[in-house]
């Protein structure tokens, strides 16, 4: 009996969070002179339901996927407590490793250049992932601090890319590398036309169903758990914790380089300068509105998705200047973030109850 | 290549005035982290604290004005982070980057009727002798009083951190805020007013660049000044003065380089541009086999019944 | 490829539909890299925006979207003007290019004209203003200007565009005023005005009263005028608070009469694909006022300059001419074929340093 109240608080405040928003947006978006319920409806409406939903609702998909797998790798080592805040540069070294297998087989057609990149762009994200891991596991070093360093290495690094090695030989001396959208064999393409279903949403659905299994069913997935809450009892019940780091951070590295190799491959392209538009860090907020649970990341992944898409066109149809759309968004994860303590006295008073 | 041509003494002194966005900012993160509390919003607090800055030293003609309006709309920006954290029990790295999303929208809307002016000049603090000492005097005697106030600030930092009671006891919660608890302190009120200070350092900071270091108002001019002054903190090992240590490094290697490349030598920039963040990793990773780490508590939440 | 012809269809009923309620407003669509409010480049694009909306009146209605990244979100925002309706959509930046491409194929009957790209379509256009006319202008005024000879060029990447403005103002500067050389930065980034404002202070403590700039904020003019007399020009837009100095004159990118020539043949039905590379004559490249603070000889032999290039009578880019190894570029007379300019990546004779790759 007595979970059930908090549960019905987990899952409304997240809905009490976004009507609270649409007001203070409303109140926004009246100070700028719009039309607030307007500009609401563009926002939350529009890409679901208007009149060119078929074309926003596959959108949607293309945005949420690479929120959703580096989330769903990120929320695992949340819950061990580790934190790994470099998703972001281990998005953009899954994008060099699986782009730069692409361009040394271009212009083979060979089936299996697309596996290989696969295997590369995962490998690349593992392999910056497992530098803070390695560190902490050997000398103790603070992950959340090598992590962030290495996203700064990795954004260099793609501008040496961009501009030096994978520059395009016919790109007329623009920086960035050929379009991985005119080289089949390498394209990550939608899996059906128009759907927007390419790999990357697929293989964060998996990841999804496959966070889901390993937290509830499998005894590593227990022992994330049991680590995040009771270190110490964890230690007892047999976890060893640097299994668990090197796990986790490679995991969540692996997750974050997959996500940058199918978006290099599919939506954007190729290898440039601005490649990484910070997918790895709104993921980590997605991570904990989804309260680092498989569905709920899933969930929030889509309604980050929904407010980008909905602001673009808000800004497109009622001329709403970016800024406005940026300030909403950080309204919207401040009310979500804030609403949190709702379900935090609830539980707690539960707690006194039981003592 | 003509190495002659790159002056030490200017080098020097234009080094400072590239240091002292990411001190001031590193200062204030400093005593964040030292009580416990992991701010990343620290580039949205300077971009507002940029703005703010601007706006009201060009509204009321004084730069000394505008730097006060900059931290007080620094420490504003920070209470959300402070109400989120402290009081809701929200995630530190959540808040923070939600702070930065939301400091970055809100500065640019502040903004829009700011672009294209000139603010007023800040005041070189120009002593008279002191100045005109050769070598030394333009190094150090020939700034703006930001420069000082910086190097003020590191010490006073400092000093709070090492002399006084109160800096005892911020040290004391971030080490262990349950024993602090225990021990009568009050966690919450430390941890609020600590990051009410980061925020206003980091608006200060910011105003730094939009008032003297380019001087003019952009959108996002800040151009990520404030991740730098959070691995500067870490460089510095939470201690004030090799946050001095560490902006004059980052921000000289910034400056270095530009400095190399307008006397002709060809150097990998992109390349270069990496090292401090190589080294931040280096010192952490020595550090870590050293005695003196992360704050106990440095990022974890706090709440009394626990 | 169902896909392309529901979306086409969707587009057709739209037009029908809008024709019938909004008595053929042209809708007039752009896309900006950066946000309009950056003082440089995009704020010159939106200008023309303006200048349409003004020209047009009530027969057009311009919408914009600003800060657009590249990749998968430039290509949803193109895609999303088109569904909303818009006949023609210019995307401003070379980085859109492939987003552009792909878009346009998608939509046959809505135009496109993508700024400073080399993809066309029957339906996608490309335009790009000769720059380097307005730098061999500004390049006599730094020659002249310039106390100490040293002249410094802040660049933002080594692309073919830059280095074309480098060369071409370094030529201009070196013959009128032979001891001149030129100190090269590259901020590798467009628009980061603490960097810009720091390389200008570089350039300056260095002895290089004259700095050129490629990059897009007003910061290394900001910084010169701190640093007593210092020559700086205006870039992308006039950066009229810096005058009379340090700005002394300026490159304006004016892209509003091209806007407005492009959507009256969107209205006319005359409009066609094509590649548009204007220069000073087109007034897309223009010169902002020389101020006071250039002599009146000096002033003369620049607006001559500009003049000369404008009717043809000059080439920027005339021989005799080597490359910066000493190698034969141009003959005695011989012009620099566009196919040359678009894809420039070597310093002309006398260029010190070497292009980072």
């Amino acid at each position: 009996m007595r979970p059930q109240p908090s549960r019905m608080w987990v899952y409304l405040t997240p809905l009490m969070a976004v009507v609270i928003t649409m007001i203070a947006g409303g109140v926004l978006f009246a100070a700028l002179g719009k039309d607030p319920i307007e500009a609401i409806a563009t926002i939350f409406w529009e890409p679901l339901f208007g009149e060119f939903a078929f074309y926003y609702r596959p959108q949607l998909l293309v945005k949420a996927a690479p929120l959703v797998l580096i989330a769903i790798g990120l929320s695992l080592g949340f819950r061990a407590g580790i934190w790994n805040i470099g998703a972001e540069g281990q998005y953009i070294l899954g994008a060099i490793c699986g782009a730069g297998v692409a361009l040394a087989a271009y212009p083979s057609q060979s089936a299996l250049i697309f596996p290989a990149m696969i295997v590369a762009g995962a490998f690349g994200g593992w392999a910056w992932g497992m530098i803070p891991a390695l560190l902490r596991v050997k000398f103790g070093t603070n992950e959340i601090l090598v992590s962030l360093m290495l996203v700064y290495v990795a954004e260099q690094l793609l501008a040496a890319m961009s501009l030096g090695l994978m520059r395009n030989p016919e790109g007329h001396g623009f920086p960035g590398s050929r379009n991985l959208q005119h080289y089949e064999a390498a394209h990550n393409a939608d899996l059906i036309t128009g759907s927007g279903l390419h790999w990357g949403v697929a293989a964060a659905l998996i990841a999804v169903i496959f966070a889901y299994i390993l937290l509830n069913r499998h005894i590593l997935g227990y022992h994330i758990r049991l680590t995040g809450q009771a270190p110490r009892a964890a230690r007892f019940a047999g976890v060893r914790p640097n299994r668990l780091i090197l796990f986790c951070l490679g995991i969540s590295g692996a997750l974050a380089g997959l996500a940058g190799m199918f978006e290099v491959a599919g939506p954007s392209g190729q290898v440039s300068i601005d490649f990484n538009v910070g997918y790895g860090f709104t993921a980590i907020i997605v991570a904990f509105l989804g309260r680092l649970h498989p569905v709920g990341i899933m969930l929030a992944g889509l309604l980050m998705a929904l407010t980008y898409i909905g602001g673009e066109i808000a800004q497109s149809n009622l001329q709403l200047p970016a800024a406005a759309i940026q300030l909403f968004q950080g309204m919207l994860l401040f009310f979500l973030l804030a609403v949190d303590v709702l379900v935090q006295f609830r539980l707690r008073l539960k707690r006194t109850e039981v003592a | 290549m003509d190495l002659s041509s790159i002056n030490p003494i200017l080098l020097l002194a234009s080094l400072m005035v590239a240091a002292t966005p990411i001190l001031l900012a590193g200062l204030g993160e400093l005593v964040v982290e030292r009580a416990g509390v992991l701010n990343l919003g620290v580039e949205g607090m300077m971009i507002t604290g940029a703005i703010c800055g601007f706006a009201i030293a060009v509204e009321t003609g004084s730069p000394v004005a505008g730097f006060i309006g900059a931290a007080l709309g620094g420490a504003l920006l920070s209470l959300l982070f402070a109400g989120l954290t402290q009081f809701a029990l929200a995630n530190q790295v959540a808040s923070g980057l939600a702070l930065t999303l939301f400091g970055l929208g809100l500065s640019a809307l502040l903004g829009q009727s700011y672009v294209g002016i000139r603010p007023p000049p800040t005041a070189k603090l120009d002593i008279p002798l002191l100045g005109d000492i050769p070598v030394l005097g333009r190094i150090v005697f020939a700034h703006d009083w930001m420069v000082y106030f910086g190097l003020i600030l590191t010490l006073a930092v400092w000093a709070l951190l090492k002399l006084t009671r109160a800096g005892l006891i911020l040290r004391a919660v971030g080490e262990n805020h349950d024993a602090a608890h225990a021990l009568g302190y009050k966690v919450v009120r430390v941890r609020v007013m600590a990051i009410l200070f980061g925020g206003a350092c980091a608006g200060m900071g910011g105003a730094y660049i939009s008032l003297v270091r380019v001087p003019q108002w952009t959108e996002g001019m800040t151009a990520g000044a404030g991740w730098i002054a959070l691995a500067l903190v870490v460089f510095a090992s939470w201690k004030a003065g090799r946050v001095l240590l560490g902006a004059y490094l980052f921000g000289g290697v910034t400056v270095l380089q530009l400095n190399l490349q307008a006397a002709g030598v060809d150097i990998p920039v992109e390349y270069l541009s990496m090292s401090p963040y190589l080294i931040t990793i280096l010192v952490l990773v020595i550090l870590s086999a050293d005695r003196s780490r992360a704050p106990g508590s440095l990022g974890r939440i706090f709440h009394a019944s626990s | 490829m169902k896909f392309t012809r529901l979306l086409t269809g969707a587009v057709l009923a739209l037009g029908l539909a809008g024709t019938a309620i909004a008595e053929e407003k042209t809708k007039v669509g752009f896309i900006y890299v950066g946000p309009i409010g950056d003082g440089g480049y995009t704020y010159e694009h939106n200008q023309g925006r303006l200048a349409v909306e003004e020209h047009f009146g009530d027969k057009v209605e311009t919408i914009y979207q600003e800060s657009v990244p590249e990749g998968a979100d430039a290509e949803r925002a193109i895609t999303q003007m088109a569904l909303s309706g818009a006949d023609i959509i210019f995307t401003t930046s070379f980085g859109f290019m492939d987003s552009t491409v792909n878009v346009a194929a998608k939509f046959p009957d809505v135009k496109f004209e993508h700024a400073t790209g080399y993809k066309r379509a029957d339906n996608l256009a490309t335009y790009s203003a000769r720059f380097y006319e307005g730098r061999s202008v500004l390049g006599v005024l730094a020659g002249r200007l310039t106390k100490t000879n040293k002249i410094g060029y802040i660049g933002s990447f080594p692309i073919p565009e830059v280095i074309r403005g480098i060369n071409a103002a370094y030529i201009q500067a070196k013959r009128v005023n032979p001891d001149i050389e030129f100190n090269i930065i590259w901020a590798y980034t467009w628009f980061d005005p603490a960097k810009e404002a720091d390389a200008a202070t570089a350039l300056i403590e260095q002895g290089n009263d004259v700095i050129l700039q490629h990059t897009d904020s007003t910061a290394p003019s900001a910084a010169a005028k701190t640093k007593g007399d210092i020559i700086t020009f205006g870039q992308a837009s006039d950066m009229a608070e810096y005058k009379p100095a340090p700005r002394v004159s300026s490159i304006i990118d004016n892209w509003g009469p091209y806007y407005i020539e492009r959507v009256g043949a969107v209205m006319d039905g005359t409009w066609e694909s094509q590649d548009t590379w204007a220069g000073i004559d087109d007034g897309m490249v223009v010169i902002g006022e020389i101020t006071d603070r250039v002599p009146a000889e000096v002033k003369e032999e620049a607006l001559a300059l500009r003049d000369a290039i404008a009717s043809g009578e000059q080439h920027p880019f005339t021989g005799p001419l080597n490359k910066q190894d000493g190698s034969v570029w141009l003959e005695e007379g011989q012009h620099a074929d566009d196919d040359t300019l678009l894809g420039m990546n070597f310093y002309v004779e006398g260029i010190k340093g070497t292009i980072p790759q």
